[in-house]
């Protein structure tokens, strides 16, 4: 990839289909959260987050037209709150799989 | 107007030996690497914000896996209609964002402001449709505290959690809106005075960012505090 930092005029045309996009994709998560796919519900509406996020931060964020250092840092805030969330779940997922000694 | 735009390349003219960008600081080597700079400090500070927000989605995470019972019921009282018409007035702020600074990047004027007044409209209604909301939360008596209830809701205590926690995210989310209203009027005012150019407009870039970092954590709250748990539930 080129570190090129030419200053890129990203057409109408994407942010028209960002958009539209984003707004099919609300209405989508609304209709599929009254369908029962049991405990995947809450995975599938945080996927279409994730997904919807994501094209906000690479077309109306520039992050897609930016240069590596802007996506490493993008990436190393997002790996962070990963960490977070991931490592404090882990442990609230997994303490009930053994037993407490004495108890 | 013209005469102040005139008068300032001048004396940046007199200034310096050559023709020098008056936007373009003596510690930059150039108009890119200031750029640059300015995007990176503020995605370093967009991220501190996301750990700040992150906080909260973690708390919500924990206390839903600790008591799903009350979390289910509670959930099930914000208005999924309400908050899927917001999120897309907020969507639609956000677009009106990415096509201002799209205009800014072109120099047209006109096209900037009307573009910078429209995200600030919309972010209004939304603002307008969460007052309408915690309104109909208050009469509802569904505010945390000792006049707390909850029809039909099982473990009420533990659902005052729930609405700690809906009052805490949308209430930062809506104090980072308030706070964009603030920068937005300046925005405004700065583009209508023209102090904008195609070749420098990073003040509406950065902002843009911010106004869609505001809209993506919007992205994450709708679902958590509209949309799970509604299994077996009509959409409308």
């Amino acid at each position: 990839m080129q570190e090129h930092s030419e200053h890129h005029i990203v057409p109408k045309r994407v942010y028209a289909l960002v958009f539209t996009t984003l707004i099919i994709m609300t209405w989508v998560t609304a209709w599929i959260s009254t369908v029962d796919l049991g405990p995947m519900n809450i995975w599938v509406a945080l996927s279409i987050a994730v997904f919807k996020a994501s094209i906000v931060v690479l077309f109306f964020m520039h992050v897609k037209y930016g240069t590596r250092l802007t996506k490493m840092i993008v990436c190393s805030g997002i790996l962070w709150l990963m960490f977070l969330l991931f490592v404090t779940m882990g442990d609230m997922w997994t303490r009930g799989w053994m037993g407490v000694p004495g108890r | 107007m013209s005469s102040h735009a005139a008068s300032s390349h001048t004396s940046a003219v007199v200034g310096h030996e050559a023709a020098h960008d008056p936007n373009l600081k003596h510690h930059f080597e150039n108009a890119d690497q200031q750029k640059e700079s300015a995007s990176i400090g503020m995605w370093v500070f967009l991220l501190t914000e996301l750990m700040f927000f992150g906080g909260l989605f973690l708390a919500y995470f924990v206390y839903r896996q600790w008591y799903p019972a009350a979390f289910i019921s509670a959930s099930n009282k914000t208005d999924v209609l309400i908050g899927a018409i917001n999120t897309t007035v907020l969507i639609c702020s956000s677009l009106t964002m990415a096509l201002a600074v799209h205009y800014a990047s072109l120099g047209k004027k006109q096209l900037l402001v009307f573009f910078l007044i429209a995200t600030l409209l919309l972010g209004g209604i939304f603002l307008g449709v969460k007052g309408y909301e915690y309104h109909d939360k208050w009469v509802h008596h569904e505010i945390p505290g000792e006049h707390f209830e909850c029809e039909g809701c099982q473990d009420a205590g533990h659902a005052q959690l729930f609405f700690s926690l809906y009052f805490g995210m949308t209430g930062l989310h809506a104090s980072h809106m308030i706070i964009g209203f603030g920068i937005l009027l300046v925005l405004i005012f700065q583009a209508n005075r023209g102090d904008f150019t195609a070749k420098w407009y990073t003040p509406v870039e950065m902002f843009g960012l911010y106004w869609h970092f505001v809209d993506i954590v919007w992205i994450f709250l709708f679902p958590l505090l509209y949309l799970i748990d509604r299994v077996g539930r009509p959409l409308l």
